[in-house]
């Protein structure tokens, strides 16, 4: 029996005023009875348009027809044939932009819940399900994996499951990359990030963590004397931006990647925690994306009692998703559009004091699309602060582009990759996700990490035949 | 496993360690750092690769205990094993082309002004060694410095070993008394370095600065380690940790160098505590 309800069956949320105080999940996730009536909603449509939206086409009408029937393994393991980490991206993954952007519930009302629905048969099966994966038959290659945020993880799931013997190279001393660093515990909790590192691990893929590729081993070396046959790069967005204003060096000013390094990854959200962090009580975060979004909630769990987003245009171009943007409100992060900062004001002893800022206009759009933000003259104001944490994006890390000859580089140092492949100017390197793009998104960068896991295949195989023939 | 293979105090509070760490062996250079958690809770630090051995596998790193981390280190023994051990990281400190350098070490900044002075007299350049101390109790390398200096001033501020007076009248009295350099060396405390960086800057004398900020990843993704440098934001991991010294904005750098003093030393004052209860096994 269909669902003809013209809105998703609600996501069960922590309170905003309880949740503001700890870093738990905000979301709290179906109970099989919610995913049920959920997946009844979805019309099978022959067309399928939900597929072809999501970067790593997941066979999204079979699995929610295998949830609407109480078959939840099942549909997991339809998820997983095209998307190794279905946990984390029905948490992350901004489906409002992509598969739910296209479902034809959509047109007259909400569309399907198909993130929620993912995020409901990932959890079953961690909760019910842990069995160890099949292990592939290996085919005697191997390929080194640099980098495990999404990227490098969706290629290590692919080529393992292919049966290459995968090492993926990890720079931390844990896997995960911006899964575990970036994004805070009450979005992705870490034990969720671990369960599908460990899944990867019980199909043989090799976890070098403490490995800089480029200082402790070039790419060169990897190939050549390592004896890898193919090399993916998926090492990220890089290093921050700041805005190149006075006082940025002040003690309280953050790069989002610090903070938010400083309290996931170093645990600095603990009582007792052995990283130090100003938690700040008036706390400034500077920029407008999720990690904007992310840092200004964290602030605020950390215990600050006024956390503003400061972004220079208006609320209607903010990249964040709207859901981000919708909880940072609940739980009572403030919004300054239109606004710019132009200096930070020294408080005592070298700590901040305040910052100034100006306002702005929206004039004609720009190359981006958006309309371009102009100061509004004289209209310079001060705010008192103690904490600034910019979050305005990041540059690529010149590590590996100084390490490896050939290997060409965009003008503002993104690494060269064809996007159907990511086939580098390099044969046997292939590169995706943030390193590529420059920011982008969780499942855009698994997407390129599958698509260059086919490639390598390609590649290989196709290698291997010559020498064959020769 | 980064298993410690030899641990040797060098003064009461410095200690000297050599760690099995073959990949980072192979690659190490002078100047370059590593990154190490003592153990699965604990803080990364950077620390100075004092020397390495590629055929032995080791690298070598003397630390000073001034926080929990460095405590917690100084309590492990031979046999033990570091958790993490990342590197080498941070650019090598450039050496070519030079004839005669100037190295001026500080304190436990000796660490890494040595085995820059040894790659230096090891390429043919000529080496003159300005090392400081508080007295003599805290001198270190002092005589690893006279093995390959042609000339070696060690300085101590009470005057119970070598002369008494700061690094910087040392240098000042061998550029007076004639000595070209090529290139002034400096690596010690920032005040140190902000006056070495002064005085050279007078005679126009090129300088490099070795600069030791908070770092967490050590590869540029945090900008925790961010320094002024002529005027500009620079990440001490990837584009240091060397620098032009009368490029470096010292006060700057001073100013953000105690961010955490207070957390560190009730940080240190916990590691402590913890020890003398008993409440951590003391192998």
């Amino acid at each position: 029996m269909k669902n003809n309800s013209p809105v998703k069956t609600p996501m069960p949320h922590l309170d905003p005023v309880l949740r503001a105080q700890t870093f738990d999940e905000v979301a709290t996730g179906y109970t099989p009875e919610m995913a049920m009536e959920e997946a009844r909603r979805c019309l099978n449509c022959r067309h399928q348009p939900c597929v072809a939206g999501c970067p790593v086409n997941v066979h999204i009408p079979e699995f929610i027809a295998a949830v609407a029937a109480g078959e939840f393994e099942k549909a997991y393991q339809i998820i997983l044939s095209t998307n190794s980490l279905p946990a984390v991206c029905g948490r992350v993954c901004p489906q409002e932009s992509q598969c739910e952007r296209v479902c034809v519930r959509g047109l007259k009302g909400e569309p399907v819940g198909i993130g929620r629905l993912e995020r409901f048969v990932a959890d079953y099966h961690l909760q019910h399900h842990r069995q160890p994966p099949k292990m592939p038959v290996p085919n005697g290659h191997r390929v080194a994996v640099i980098g495990s945020g999404p990227a490098g993880l969706a290629c290590a799931g692919d080529l393992a499951r292919a049966g290459y013997a995968v090492t993926v190279f990890e720079a931390l001393h844990v896997a995960g990359g911006v899964l575990v660093y970036g994004i805070p515990e009450f979005r992705l909790p870490k034990d969720i990030v671990r369960a599908e590192v460990e899944n990867l691990q019980q199909m043989g893929v090799v976890f070098a963590v403490n490995m800089v590729v480029g200082k402790v081993v070039s790419v060169d070396e990897l190939l050549d004397e390592e004896g890898f046959d193919a090399v993916f790069i998926g090492t990220g967005a890089g290093l921050p931006r700041f805005m190149d204003i006075p006082g940025e060096t002040l003690k309280g000013v953050y790069s989002a990647n610090e903070f938010l390094t400083r309290v996931n990854l170093m645990k600095a959200y603990k009582k007792n925690a052995s990283t130090p962090i100003f938690k700040g009580s008036r706390v400034a975060v500077v920029g407008g994306g999720n990690v904007a979004m992310d840092a200004a909630r964290c602030a605020k769990r950390l215990g600050a009692s006024h956390v503003q987003i400061i972004y220079r245009r208006s609320e209607a171009e903010l990249p964040a998703r709207a859901e981000e943007v919708e909880h940072a409100k609940e739980e009572g992060v403030a919004f300054s559009f239109l606004t710019n900062p132009t200096r930070i004001i020294p408080g005592e002893a070298g700590f901040v004091g305040g910052m100034e800022c100006v306002e702005m206009t929206l004039g004609e759009p720009d190359a981006s699309g958006r309309r371009s933000p102009h100061v509004r003259e004289g209209s310079e104001y001060t705010i008192p602060l103690d904490v600034v944490i910019m979050a305005i994006g990041t540059s690529p890390n010149p590590l590996i582009k100084n390490t490896t000859a050939g290997l060409a580089v965009e003008r503002w140092g993104g690494i060269v990759a064809e996007e159907s492949s990511g086939a580098t100017s390099r044969p046997g390197v292939f590169a995706g996700g943030d390193a590529v793009t420059g920011a982008a998104t969780v499942i855009a960068a698994m997407g390129a990490g599958k698509r260059a896991a086919a490639a390598i295949d390609q590649y290989v195989t196709q290698k291997i035949s010559l020498q064959s023939k020769a | 496993m980064f298993t410690i293979r030899e641990k040797i105090p060098l003064n009461p509070t410095v200690t000297k360690m050599v760690v099995d760490a073959p990949r980072i062996a192979r690659k190490a250079e002078p100047g370059q750092f590593i990154i190490l958690r003592v153990d699965d809770e604990g803080e990364r630090i950077p620390l100075t690769i004092a020397d390495y051995d590629r055929e032995a596998g080791t690298v070598t790193i003397i630390f000073q205990v001034v926080g929990a981390t460095t405590e917690k280190l100084n309590h492990l023994q031979v046999g033990d094993a570091i958790a993490d051990f990342v590197g080498p990281l941070g650019r090598a400190t450039e050496i070519e082309g030079l004839r005669k350098v100037a190295v001026v070490g500080g304190g436990v900044g000796c660490a890494i002004a040595f085995p820059v002075a040894k790659k230096l007299a090891q390429s043919g350049c000529e080496v003159h060694a300005i090392v400081g101390f508080r007295n003599k109790e805290l001198v270190i390398l002092a005589e690893d410095f006279k093995a390959i200096a042609t000339r070696m001033k060690l300085m101590t501020d009470d005057g119970s070993a070598g002369e008494k007076g700061l690094v910087t009248h040392a240098l000042q009295a061998l550029i007076d008394s004639g000595e070209q350099y090529d290139m002034v060396f400096a690596v010690g405390p920032l005040v140190m370095m902000k006056f070495v960086a002064a005085l050279t800057k007078s005679y126009g004398i090129k300088t490099v600065v070795s600069m030791n900020p908070v770092m967490i990843d050590g590869t540029g993704m945090c900008g925790g380690c961010r320094l002024l440098v002529g005027g500009k934001i620079k990440f001490a991991c990837v584009d240091g940790p060397d620098f032009d010294a009368h490029e470096v904005d010292f006060a700057d750098a001073m100013a953000r160098s105690d961010m955490y003093r207070p957390f560190e030393q009730r940080e240190h004052r916990e590691a402590c505590n913890l020890f003398k209860e008993g409440n951590i096994d003391e192998k």
